[in-house]
């Protein structure tokens, strides 16, 4: 079967900073992939490149069977099945959440309000907020923020996942609860690419964690193997480096 | 004392003059209904353009911006409504105040919309856009209803300074509530209809000046 997600040679030039050198990243249907690094390594670039928000400057990248880099690629309708969650959450702060739910589903996939409203409930109740449907974003904590933006995501049934740092901004306590709304994800069979440092996470439900440093993929391979005996003196130093904390 | 009373108070000459000033007031709302959208559609427009990427619409949006806010908005009046029809042009005095406010009321709103827009968090965008919305769509429904709550004391102080600023079309024979006081003052040979003008526009922004203090009380509450 052909990956889901294959990017080819992707290089990133910002000014005169080269961000990313080559990279080649496949990604198997149903595949957890997990993308750790030093801050710099190129991560979530490669991360944002893959639905567009940054432009690679050369390469190639097909998400299922799409050309994303081809200008003939209605972009927009490309980017419903990929859904985004950020590091920030990005929920829209003057609408509820349900509101932030079923804003695509109505303005880009063309739904009714009715059937916006119900698919946007559902998505809410896959990620147990159902009761918070009509809270603001400020009236909820990081964790049921960052929930409502995956709810946000899931609710245009995308065919990939792709997490920038979902937990970074969220208090130690509220971290569990995003993370177990991720292994649903998981286990309904989403194809999820994650950058992030949960390594507790990477070890219980990555198929593959990725290891970049200054814009390339250094060593990739099954979580235990990258944890317990890199390949690599730098992926040691850095596994070494956060294993600390 | 009674002079005073005669000349700016003069109950008699406020009966006979109310119609007419009543008149202006209702073409000073109606110019301001026209000027006041007018403006803020300028404004938008601007402003959108002034979030391209291409310095080939940046700079002379830019250069037109200050143009128009240094321009001082009676001269511009004067010059559409006196020296256009040297060019064989006359627009009549509406047309003129229209096209004056446009020119320079738009230039403000733009600059207040342009700050509200750019107040908006990238992140909010790149939401919007990860979902499939596009970037015109992003802009209605995210950006422009954050951005216009952010510079609501803004725009409101600044379509105060417009509603009085239509009293300037008194110099070209619009007949608002300035011009029509006037004219009734002279034709009464009394203040009294100048002093009722005034009281109106008074009692129509006082309201409003309120409201806006109420507004930046509460901006200045919520930014703690």
């Amino acid at each position: 079967m052909p990956p889901i997600v294959s990017a080819k040679a992707i290089h990133k030039h910002f000014g005169t900073l080269h961000v990313l050198k080559g990279v080649d990243l496949d990604v198997a249907e149903r595949e957890l992939v997990f993308v750790i690094g030093p801050s710099g390594s190129g991560k979530s670039t490669l991360l944002r490149c893959l639905n567009r928000l940054e432009e690679p400057t050369s390469g190639s990248i097909v998400v299922d069977s799409i050309d994303m880099l081809s200008p003939r690629t209605d972009i927009n309708h490309a980017r419903q099945r990929i859904g985004m969650v950020f590091q920030s959450f990005n929920l829209y702060p003057h609408m509820t959440a349900l509101g932030n739910v079923t804003l695509a589903l109505r303005k880009v996939a063309g739904k009714s309000r009715a059937e916006a409203d119900v698919l946007g409930r559902a998505a809410l109740e896959r990620v147990g907020l159902a009761d918070r449907a009509h809270h603001r974003p400020a009236e909820l904590s990081g964790g049921q923020q960052q929930r409502v933006a995956i709810a946000r995501s899931i609710a245009l049934e995308p065919r990939v996942m792709l997490f920038d740092e979902p937990t970074s901004a969220l208090d130690p306590e509220l971290v569990g609860s995003v993370l177990a709304v991720m292994r649903s994800l998981r286990e309904s069979g989403m194809t999820m690419i994650v950058v992030s440092h949960e390594m507790g996470f990477a070890r219980a439900a990555a198929d593959r964690v990725v290891f970049m440093d200054h814009g390339l993929i250094v060593e990739q391979g099954p979580p235990a193997q990258i944890f317990e005996s890199p390949g690599q003196e730098r992926t040691r130093t850095f596994i070494g480096q956060i294993q600390r904390h | 004392m009674e002079e005073i009373v005669q000349a700016f108070f003069n109950r008699e000459i406020a009966t006979e003059a109310l119609p007419i000033v009543l008149q202006g007031l209702l073409n000073t709302v109606l110019l301001s209904l026209l000027v006041v959208p007018l403006g803020l559609l300028g404004g938008l427009i601007l402003a959108l353009l002034a979030h391209s990427r291409s310095p080939f619409i940046r700079w002379p949006l830019m250069a037109w911006v200050d143009f128009f806010r240094a321009f001082p908005p009676l001269v511009l009046l004067i010059l559409l409504f006196a020296g256009l029809p040297f060019a064989g042009l006359e627009l009549g005095g509406f047309a003129c105040v229209a096209i004056a406010f446009f020119l320079n009321t738009g230039a403000y709103y733009g600059e207040i919309l342009r700050a509200g827009i750019e107040s908006i968090p990238r992140g909010q965008v790149e939401a919007a856009r990860s979902t499939g919305l596009s970037g015109l769509q992003a802009m209605i429904y995210i950006v422009l209803p954050q951005a216009v709550r952010n510079v609501l004391p803004d725009l409101l102080s600044n379509t105060l300074e417009v509603v009085k600023l239509t009293a300037l079309g008194s110099v070209v024979a619009v007949p608002e509530l300035l011009f029509q006081a006037r004219q009734a003052q002279s034709v009464t040979y009394n203040a009294t209809p100048i002093v009722m003008a005034a009281v109106i526009y008074f009692l129509v922004l006082w309201p409003v000046v309120r409201l806006l203090s109420r507004l930046e009380n509460r901006a200045l509450a919520v930014r703690g």
